[in-house]
């Protein structure tokens, strides 16, 4: 009797303990959820107006229920859609020339080292961390001399700075992490370099190269500074339309978000998918 | 790592030979596209640095040494602007690493909907500076319509327009907004690499959750705390869209930092050598902290096969 009572008392403390612990959790979960609203809540805001009419965007008190509009949406596309082709076409270019130079050259740094690899390798990462201000006067006056300022072109080229040592850095570390014995394979069946290339390298890393794509994309889509100071009207990407709004002072809100998540939207769905490439792509492998 | 051991024979050739002639052509058109866009530009910049120019008095230019750096460290307004530019690195960098070591904490845990969590979360790293700064600047901060000014009207607190009475706060609280996830990100990461023994050892000697946080999360975290640390400062050097959409880098000089007063000598004022000579220091500083980071990816690099 007095033994089944002491494990009846037991498991009466035991479940008050793993019921405390499951508060304790819940608790934690909720707070998680909490912080998470708070960080999305200017997004949220900012999406609602874009379904709002311009009188609702900016009234006092806020409005939490309407029904949504398209018409900010339409209406925003109109000005938009030059600034959304320049964007097309300057990071669709940039994106596809820094993997025409890169992704050869990770490749043939990871394959075939030398004595200078290593430093190589770094001097191109030390690139990547090299600010923009300290380069923007020389080119700015060499574009200016070339006519290559608000251009397509020169833009083009700028971006494929800011992406390059990304290519190259991210190419070399997937291809690194293919089995070496596989190239031995190759080579012992007579495969030359190119072959290396295209028939065992490319096929093996192109999930990671294909990541690699979508972090470019990124970083070209949300770059600002040499698109504000080397574009004027003619080749300016959506982050200078959206800049433009900077002095609307509450005039066309409902618009200006409306404009705003068309332009956020597809970096967003693109980070969310290369989430884990993303904090590998800006850490360089310093974080394992 | 995954390498057979056959193959350590050939790796150790490798590393003293020179690379070989067609994987050397492979690497040199990056190379040289780099060495044209990044490194010829920046020694134009110190070149241009020591020379008087102005691009409106033209043909005129003389050399003038290193008075542009004397005018840099000795005039106040110029000092003012770098003294702006580390308060936004630091409080910025303290912020980031507070919340999103907060945040990295709790998403350690298994809960519902964690993957989930973890993706939203870093939604507001990717949006595009300019966005945040018109968003925060129009819908959340401005003093009549903003959401801000309800809030404060709501809890009977006075209506506060913050970009004029507060700009270095809220433009701090505006990059701290961005950059959150990207610490959170990096601090989870470290924490998920403690090995599981460590924490069970603790816990079985009677270690509180503090002890617990202290001589085993934290000297595990080390790491990833530096790499934090180290790459925002890099990043923060180069905050541009934020300050040029948000303040212009007023009111005054308040929120002016090197890239906008770059921009602003540049841009505005035409004053090139100035302009150079402050470029020429941005990427010193950030040079030296890179140096840091680069030697840490460099040992990453030793471990590889590479």
């Amino acid at each position: 009797m007095s033994v089944r009572q002491e494990t009846t008392v037991k498991a009466s403390t035991d479940n008050s303990r793993a019921w405390m612990h499951m508060l304790q959790g819940s608790l934690m979960t909720v707070l998680t959820y909490l912080i998470l609203f708070l960080f999305l809540f200017p997004l949220i805001w900012m999406i609602a107006a874009g379904f709002k009419t311009e009188a609702q965007a900016f009234s006092i008190p806020p409005v939490f229920f309407f029904t949504p509009t398209l018409e900010n949406f339409e209406r925003a596309l109109g000005t938009y859609t030059p600034f959304l082709k320049n964007a097309l076409i300057v990071v669709g270019g940039s994106t596809l020339l820094a993997f025409l130079l890169g992704v050869p050259a990770g490749f043939a740094m990871a394959l075939y080292p030398g004595r200078r690899t290593k430093s190589t390798l770094l001097w191109v990462l030390s690139t990547k961390m090299m600010p923009p201000v300290g380069v923007i006067v020389p080119l700015f006056l060499i574009f200016r001399d070339t006519h290559l300022l608000d251009t397509h072109l020169g833009l083009m080229l700028m971006f494929t700075t800011i992406n390059l040592p990304l290519v190259v850095w991210m190419v070399h570390s997937y291809i690194s992490e293919i089995p070496y014995g596989i190239f031995e394979a190759a080579k012992v069946d007579g495969a030359n370099i190119l072959q290396e290339f295209f028939q065992v390298a490319l096929p093996l890393a192109l999930p990671g190269i294909a990541s690699t794509a979508l972090l470019c994309v990124i970083f070209a889509w949300n770059e600002v500074f040499f698109a504000l100071n080397l574009t004027s009207s003619d080749a300016s990407p959506v982050s200078v339309f959206i800049s433009s709004f900077k002095t609307s002072e509450g005039l066309f809100w409902a618009q200006m978000s409306a404009a705003a998540t068309l332009t956020i939207a597809p970096v967003m769905v693109f980070g969310w998918f290369a989430q884990k490439q993303l904090i590998r792509g800006l850490t360089f492998g310093a974080v394992k | 790592m995954l390498s057979n051991p056959g193959t350590v024979p050939t790796k150790k050739k490798n590393k003293t030979a020179p690379m070989n002639l067609s994987a050397f052509l492979l690497v040199l058109p990056a190379l040289v596209f780099l060495i044209v866009t990044t490194q010829a530009p920046f020694i134009m910049t110190v070149y241009y640095s020591f020379f008087r120019w102005n691009l409106t008095i033209p043909g005129e230019r003389p050399f003038v040494g290193l008075s542009n750096y004397l005018a840099l460290f000795t005039e106040s307004q110029n000092l003012h602007v770098m003294l702006n530019t580390v308060v936004l690195m630091l409080s910025v960098v303290a912020l980031t690493v507070l919340i999103g070591g907060t945040v990295a904490l709790l998403l350690n845990r298994r809960f519902l909907g964690r993957g989930v969590v973890r993706t939203l979360f870093i939604s507001s790293f990717l949006v595009m500076p300019v966005v945040t700064a018109v968003v925060w600047k129009n819908m959340l901060l401005n003093p009549v319509f903003g959401f801000f000014a309800w809030v404060n009207q709501q809890l009977g607190l006075p209506v506060v327009d913050y970009l004029a009475t507060y700009p270095m706060q809220s433009i701090v609280a505006m990059v701290t907004w961005e950059w959150t996830p990207f610490a959170a990100l990096i601090l989870l990461t470290g924490l998920q690499s403690i090995p599981e023994d460590q924490l069970e050892a603790a816990r079985l000697d009677g270690a509180t959750p503090l002890q617990e946080f202290w001589y085993v999360i934290l000297p595990n975290l080390t790491k990833s705390l530096e790499v934090v640390i180290l790459l925002e400062t890099i990043f923060l050097m180069q905050v541009y869209g934020e300050i040029y959409t948000a303040t212009s880098g007023g009111p005054g000089i308040s929120t002016t930092t090197i890239p906008y007063f770059i921009y602003q000598k540049a841009f505005a004022e035409y004053n090139i050598g100035l302009a150079s000579a402050a470029g020429v220091i941005a990427v010193f500083f950030t040079q030296a902290v890179a140096s840091v980071v680069l030697r840490m990816i460099g040992r990453n690099i030793q471990g590889a096969r590479a």
